[in-house]
């Protein structure tokens, strides 16, 4: 190739959005989820790149815990607004209005019940397949599953049920009932999107960036004060100055601490760190050495 | 990593006896690119075991389903970096599926590792995994003759086995073979040279996976651009806009050069190349971009852009090698659906022609087609298709084999 450097991150691109394209032109019916996250900010991109100047020929969809953080929701309105782009917003709320979700105890990260609204959604609109963000090097779980998985009618998982995924050849075809979850940046890594946010210079929430935050200490872990979490008695309030790695439910998402202000500072700390993301801030990944397994089985992304 | 970090896919071959996953962790290792709560976990999960030392083998170990049965299943990815290349190693297991995961991790690979023992040298399994990667084509073979600490670190030994391996790829028309003595368990030759190879010259394996050229992994001259997505906003400002959108699979195209649209044949010239960050005058494999054209004519997702320096084949009838992929066997007495670049047609197993025994690489005639087999083929199909053979252009000689009834991939086409 004369002249022109093809870089990781140029092939990450061009292998993204060929996926894109493919679930556009093959599916019925597709849908991207889309958080406000930043690793869903970065599929709008790829969107972007995949099909202006034309409209997206799909919504975005964000499953709503109400549990999120109040400035990844306003970033995810803005930039459905700025792109001009359809933005369909269930909530976990209703269901469990419906009563198809009961909550037995209101402290727990609601991320398990996201499922059974996401697959209402799936059903409400018919889409045959929901492109998300996840990435195979997130969890082991995730490492083993294929770019286009396919779910029952359920929404279930079967990883020893796999279709084999050869070249780029992707095999789209459903069953009435069943649908597709596509995972565009599965080969994305959390450097990967650190240096893409960079080089693009994508608008993420700000909570990414070092800020000073109220938090209590639990375990390792160090937890954000909220409505939602208060300290227990005897546990201290501290101030740090602290960063997401991820940002999920409010009840389990912990912030690392961080002084790094600014995406090159970000990926230089990402690039030296010694935990990896779901380790350093999920907490409901490290109930069990299998949990992301047994969502996934369960309908989950 | 910089702004010049280029991607490299890669896959080991070899059982888990030649230290496969004890690899592979080394790397990960040695490139420090295992974090600390995986190395804490396979560290207890070592410790409750009874060993010794922290097993890096258990770093590839998966899910749930196989750690209850025992078993691994298929294909897992897995990722590090160095500052000169972010890779991609797709790791499959050495149990009796093997056939079908190697082609199916193989399939996207710049470089297969191939692992013998020193002790045991090349055996027939080498020999298989030796064939498959030149069945799929895998650009670059490293042979890494493993466990060299076991005989005694023996220079006569490492090429004593170099010289009958060379020899076999030989035979196979391969000879892009590079070979690294090395021991995963001690860490001689992986990342750091250790101390006790001081005979061997050449670069270690991660030297290796960092520096060999894949620019050319790709066939860089016969252009090749199947239609994706056909553009057409319909806006104000974009009103007669349309474009053509795809991932240039093969070579490059400018602004001004001719192209033939397949099959239908009719021609027309680019007028842009379009792309969110701006216009291009030329873009190169694998590019994805927009195309636009000087004339209006009909063009459909399935259709494919070529110029006539370079024209592939339209046709309704091919030969190809299958891998079978599916429990069930091959049914010549029905349809089924082939995918090829961007189009997919019904199409008859015309003649299942000979199987080949991926041990002995001998041809058995009128095979039963079962799962992991490797059978020479004719195929006809409903739609002519644009091919080329699989050995010039990766892209446009591969194709999947769908069974209608399930959905199901059943089989990995190469034409011939």
């Amino acid at each position: 190739m004369s002249n022109h450097i093809f870089t990781h991150l140029d092939a990450l691109e061009s292998e993204s959005i060929h996926i894109m394209r493919e679930v556009a032109a093959e599916c019925k019916n597709p849908a991207l989820l889309f958080s406000g996250g930043k690793d869903s900010i970065v599929m709008l991109r790829l969107a972007e790149k995949a099909f202006r100047p034309a409209k997206f020929p799909f919504p975005l969809v964000h499953i709503d815990t109400e549990h999120n953080f109040p400035e990844v929701i306003a970033t995810r309105d803005k930039l459905a607004h700025d792109l001009g782009e359809r933005l369909i917003v269930r909530s976990l709320e209703a269901s469990i209005a419906r009563g198809s979700i009961v909550i037995t105890n209101p402290d727990l990260p609601r991320n398990p019940y996201q499922s059974v609204t996401l697959l209402e959604t799936i059903e409400e609109f018919g889409f045959d397949a929901c492109m998300g963000g996840a990435r195979r090097d997130e969890e082991k779980a995730r490492a083993k599953e294929r770019i286009f998985s396919f779910r029952d009618e359920f929404g279930q998982w079967d990883p020893k049920n796999q279709r084999p995924e050869l070249w780029d050849i992707y095999n789209t075809r459903v069953h009435p009932g069943e649908n597709i979850r596509v995972f565009p940046i599965s080969n994305w890594t959390e450097l990967d999107i650190w240096q893409y946010i960079g080089r693009e210079k994508l608008e993420i929430p700000c909570i990414y960036y070092a800020h000073q935050r109220e938090v209590i200490r639990r375990g390792n872990s160090v937890i954000p004060v909220s409505d939602l979490v208060q300290p227990k008695p005897g546990e201290k309030v501290e101030v740090l100055s602290v960063r997401f790695r991820t940002v999920g439910d409010v009840t389990c998402t912990a912030p690392v601490e961080s002084t790094a202000s600014t995406v090159d500072e970000i990926i230089a700390e990402t690039a030296t760190t010694r935990i990896t993301e779901r380790g350093a801030t999920r907490m409901d990944d490290q109930t069990s050495d299998a949990s992301m397994e047994l969502r996934k089985k369960e309908g989950y992304f | 990593m910089t702004d010049t970090t280029q991607l490299l896919r890669f896959i080991t071959a070899g059982s888990v006896d030649d230290g496969k996953s004890t690899l592979i962790g080394r790397l990960l290792h040695d490139s420090k690119s295992i974090f600390e709560d995986q190395y804490s976990a396979i560290a207890k999960t070592s410790e409750k075991r009874g060993m010794a030392a922290v097993d890096l083998s258990l770093l590839t170990d998966g899910l749930q389903a196989e750690r209850e049965q025992g078993i691994t299943i298929d294909v897992a990815y897995r990722y590090f970096a160095t500052p000169k290349r972010k890779f991609i190693i797709g790791d499959t297991p050495g149990h009796e599926q093997y056939t079908r995961n190697m082609v199916t991790a193989a399939s996207t690979a710049n470089l297969v590792v191939i692992l013998v023992d020193a002790r045991r040298g090349v055996l027939v399994q080498t020999r298989r995994h030796t064939y498959l990667a030149s069945l799929v084509g895998i650009p670059h073979i490293v042979l890494a003759v493993n466990k060299m600490d076991m005989v005694e670190y023996s220079e006569a030994r490492y090429n004593e086995i170099c010289t009958e391996y060379l020899a076999f790829a030989a035979q196979l028309g391969l000879h892009n073979v590079t070979c690294v003595p090395l021991s995963a368990l001690v860490g001689d030759m992986l990342v750091d040279r250790g101390e006790n190879l001081a005979w061997y010259q050449g670069p270690t394996l991660m030297e290796l996976l960092e520096n060999v050229e894949i620019d050319h992994d790709v066939n860089t001259s016969d252009f090749r651009y199947p239609v994706q997505w056909v553009c057409r906003p319909q806006t104000d400002e974009y009103h007669d806009f349309r474009g053509f959108m795809g991932r240039i699979e093969a070579g490059s195209v400018s602004v001004g050069d001719e192209i033939t649209v397949l099959p239908s044949g009719r021609t027309s010239r680019v007028r842009e190349i379009v792309t969110l960050d701006g216009n291009l005058q030329t873009a190169y494999a694998p590019q994805s971009v927009t195309i636009t054209l000087t004339d209006e004519i009909d063009i459909s997702r399935g259709d494919m852009f070529v110029k006539a320096d370079a024209l592939p084949t339209v046709t309704r009838e091919f030969e190809a090698m299958l891998c079978w992929l599916s429990e069930t066997p091959l049914d010549k007495s029905r349809k089924y659906l082939v995918k090829h670049t961007t189009r997919t047609a019904k199409c008859l197993f015309s003649s299942v022609d000979y199987r080949v025994d991926v041990n002995t690489l001998e041809q058995h005639a009128n095979p039963v087609v079962n799962m992991n087999d490797i059978v020479h083929v004719k195929l006809k199909v409903q739609q002519p298709l644009v091919v080329d053979a699989y050995k010039r252009n990766r892209a446009s000689g591969s194709f999947i084999v769908i069974d209608e009834a399930t959905n199901n991939t059943v089989a990995a086409g190469m034409i011939a």
